[in-house]
């Protein structure tokens, strides 16, 4: 049985593993470390904290029944909306090329939609090597169970190595469900993706505890290995339409649609402008803002930036805004290129939710305020004072700009 | 209407503090919580017995003090626990869990409805509830933020839930027995009641462990969880952030000065 001891020998009881376990399972004792095993759940935080190697955690040998050298191919599923694809294919068209290319391998791209063969090329102009279609009047809404019977088939046909789609609502559902059929390992929200040259296998870098911590995670025995991948992380393939690749239509059957599910209808949100997984920049409120009027301060400033609109949970429970911009814990995650704060504290709730961000521009009235702390820039000031000029310098920068 | 309502214990985010020095999280002494997104799915549950009749039964997979997340469901509202853990259990992945939680669902046999919430706020995968309704071939809707209409009396019986999506929502209807997630814009978590509390302190909690699960010893816990944790690390702190504490039009200057090559 698999399990995981400490080797005393090794252990220099410097209780470093102490910090790291979620589940309190460790103590020392005599100036060693001690694993309660009610309480620990092999989660595999502390062997990569001890410095001395002196964690182990022990599998047993794995018998793989299947060949699984057999699975080649880079997989990308090609997430869309009404015949637009989805701006994160492009990002994992271009990591599918570079992933594919140390493998020695093929990039595929997987769409599904009606009348959406049209689309196939600009798949190919991305980067794709060969695109499978499926093209059915039932597969026009995305509908888990019918995605998934499409895919895991395309799968179980042609064995790709490795299959990645967006970590978007669509994308995270989606593939938790392929992954199910097809006994196959899925990491989350991954922000790195690398082949270890040694083994050829998939490294997936992802933030844990809202990027506090990273994993690494592995899959070496199962195929395909499974990825969702966080929005704006990595780079848009470029556009070469001199690429050629493969189109491959797959039959699909309309009597195969599993009928205790309907799409019945599709309502956008008209608040908002942009929307914040798309968005380059994002600006968010906080409860500093004082009052739901006052969010107009934050929309001006979004729409001097072409920026969409979040929020601290604060905003959202005063009613101010509505849940869908709440960005944290209990909203959602965000990784911008720019996130500015404006009278947001920084509570860890909020933090988790948009620290991975590349650059964070903090204004809070209280110097000592935690946002400054993940702040690239801060300005310790009034919003009501610094937002007005910030928005009056970027349009005179704007059209500065625009008169040279 | 049967309901099971599946959560998770997790550490509480609150509670933790980063080392300035190491930029390491302190968990040493952290308390137990169970799951944010977890209350609105116990919530909802509670809510739609009340409207319909029936109950609700919380599951749990964890180790012996993840017992404590269920009495607290139980003083939320909750009607029956029952609490999944076993050594063999332990390091299992989303593949193993969702597998795990599905054969007990699969054992209480009687229900109409699974709730999970959204995501652990420990692990963030969101990857279990749709997971749970593979195993079972299950219709499933994630990100739900409203129940629109139930229909208990058609046949089959159906409901009309709202999924929370990017750049809007969308209205999906499922036949039942299905699975949701659900999402913090559903419902407001009540207080538990008195009564609800002492319920939990009376309930006796059934801990059902893998031979009353059968699972094969290979697909779960280490053996039979695809994925594999190689490496945790801290990423390096963002090091020396400018701030700007002087006159607002001097600050806001500096700082366009600074960012205006990356807007």
């Amino acid at each position: 049985m698999s399990g995981i001891k400490v080797i005393l020998k090794k252990c220099v009881g410097c209780g470093l593993c102490i910090n790291v376990c979620p589940t309190q399972a460790i103590s020392l004792k005599d100036k060693k470390a001690v694993i309660d095993l009610d309480k620990c759940t092999l989660c595999g935080a502390c062997p990569s904290s001890c410095k001395f190697e002196a964690i182990v955690i022990e599998r047993q040998k794995v018998v793989i029944n299947e060949d699984i050298s057999s699975y080649k191919g880079v997989w990308v599923f090609a997430e869309q909306r009404d015949s637009q694809i989805s701006s994160v294919v492009f990002e994992l068209l271009a990591k599918a090329r570079v992933l594919a290319s140390e493998l020695n391998t093929y990039v595929g791209a997987i769409l599904i939609g009606e009348k959406i063969k049209d689309q196939a090329k600009e798949l190919i102009y991305r980067g794709a090597d060969k695109v499978f279609v499926v093209d059915s009047p039932g597969l026009k809404h995305y509908i888990s169970e019918n995605y998934t019977k499409v895919i895991a088939g395309l799968a179980g046909k042609y064995k790709p190595e490795i299959i990645l789609a967006g970590a978007t609502t669509t994308g995270r559902s989606l593939v938790s469900r392929i992954a199910v059929t097809l006994y196959a390992g899925l990491t989350a929200d991954c922000t790195g993706l690398d082949i270890d040259p040694k083994e050829n296998i998939l490294i997936q870098t992802r933030p844990a505890f809202g990027g506090n911590i990273m994993a690494q995670i592995i899959s070496p025995n199962f195929r395909p290995q499974m990825a969702t991948v966080r929005h704006k992380v990595m780079p848009e393939a470029e556009v070469d339409k001199s690429r050629k690749g493969q189109i491959i239509e797959e039959d699909f059957d309309e009597n195969s649609l599993d009928k205790r599910i309907k799409f019945l209808d599709f309502i956008k949100e008209a608040v908002s402008t942009v929307n914040l997984a798309e968005a380059d920049i994002i600006v968010s409120g906080g409860r500093g803002l004082g009052d739901a009027k006052n969010f107009s301060l934050i929309e001006e400033l979004a729409e001097a930036l072409g920026a969409a609109v979040g929020s601290s949970r604060a905003c959202v429970d005063a009613g101010w805004i509505p849940y869908s911009h709440q960005v944290g814990q209990t909203g959602r995650t965000v990784c911008p290129k720019v996130y500015i704060a404006c009278g947001i504290s920084g509570q860890i709730q909020h933090l988790v939710g948009m620290q991975s961000s590349k650059i964070i521009i903090a204004i809070n009235k209280d110097p000592e305020a935690p946002i400054f702390k993940v702040a690239n820039y801060g300005i310790v000031g009034d919003i009501f004072k610094v937002i007005p000029l910030l928005i009056k310098s970027l349009k005179d920068m704007r059209s500065g700009v625009s008169v040279k | 209407m049967k309901i099971i309502v599946c959560i998770k214990q997790v550490p509480d985010t609150t509670d933790v503090k980063i080392n300035p020095e190491t930029n390491t999280l302190i968990r040493e002494g952290v308390a137990s919580i169970i799951n944010p997104f977890d209350m609105y799915a116990i919530e909802e549950g509670v809510r739609l017995r009340d409207r319909f009749g029936g109950e609700v039964t919380v599951i749990t997979m964890g180790p012996p003090q993840a017992q404590e997340a269920l009495r607290e469901a139980i003083a939320l509202g909750a009607d029956k626990a029952i609490h999944l853990s076993d050594r063999l259990f332990a390091g299992s992945d989303t593949w193993a869990t969702s597998l795990i939680l599905s054969k007990a669902i699969d054992k209480i046999k009687d229900f109409d409805l699974v709730i999970c919430g959204k995501q652990a706020s420990d692990g963030d995968t969101a990857q279990v509830g749709p997971g749970i309704a593979a195993h079972l071939n299950m219709p499933q809707a994630t990100y739900v933020r409203r129940i629109d209409t139930i229909h208990l009396d058609s046949n089959p019986q159906v409901m009309v839930v709202e999924r929370l999506l990017e750049e809007g929502y969308e209205l999906l209807e499922l036949e039942l027995p299905a699975l949701i997630t659900v999402v913090k814009e559903i419902n407001e978590p009540r207080m538990p009641s008195l009564r609800g509390k002492m319920n939990a302190r009376k309930f006796q909690i059934p801990v059902w462990n893998n031979s009353d699960l059968n699972i094969e010893s290979n697909q779960i816990g280490l053996e039979g969880s695809p994925t594999r944790v190689v490496k945790i690390f801290t990423p390096p702190a963002k090091q020396g952030g400018k701030i700007f504490d002087g006159d607002p039009a001097e600050s806001v200057k500096q700082l366009v000065e600074e960012i205006k090559d990356i807007l």
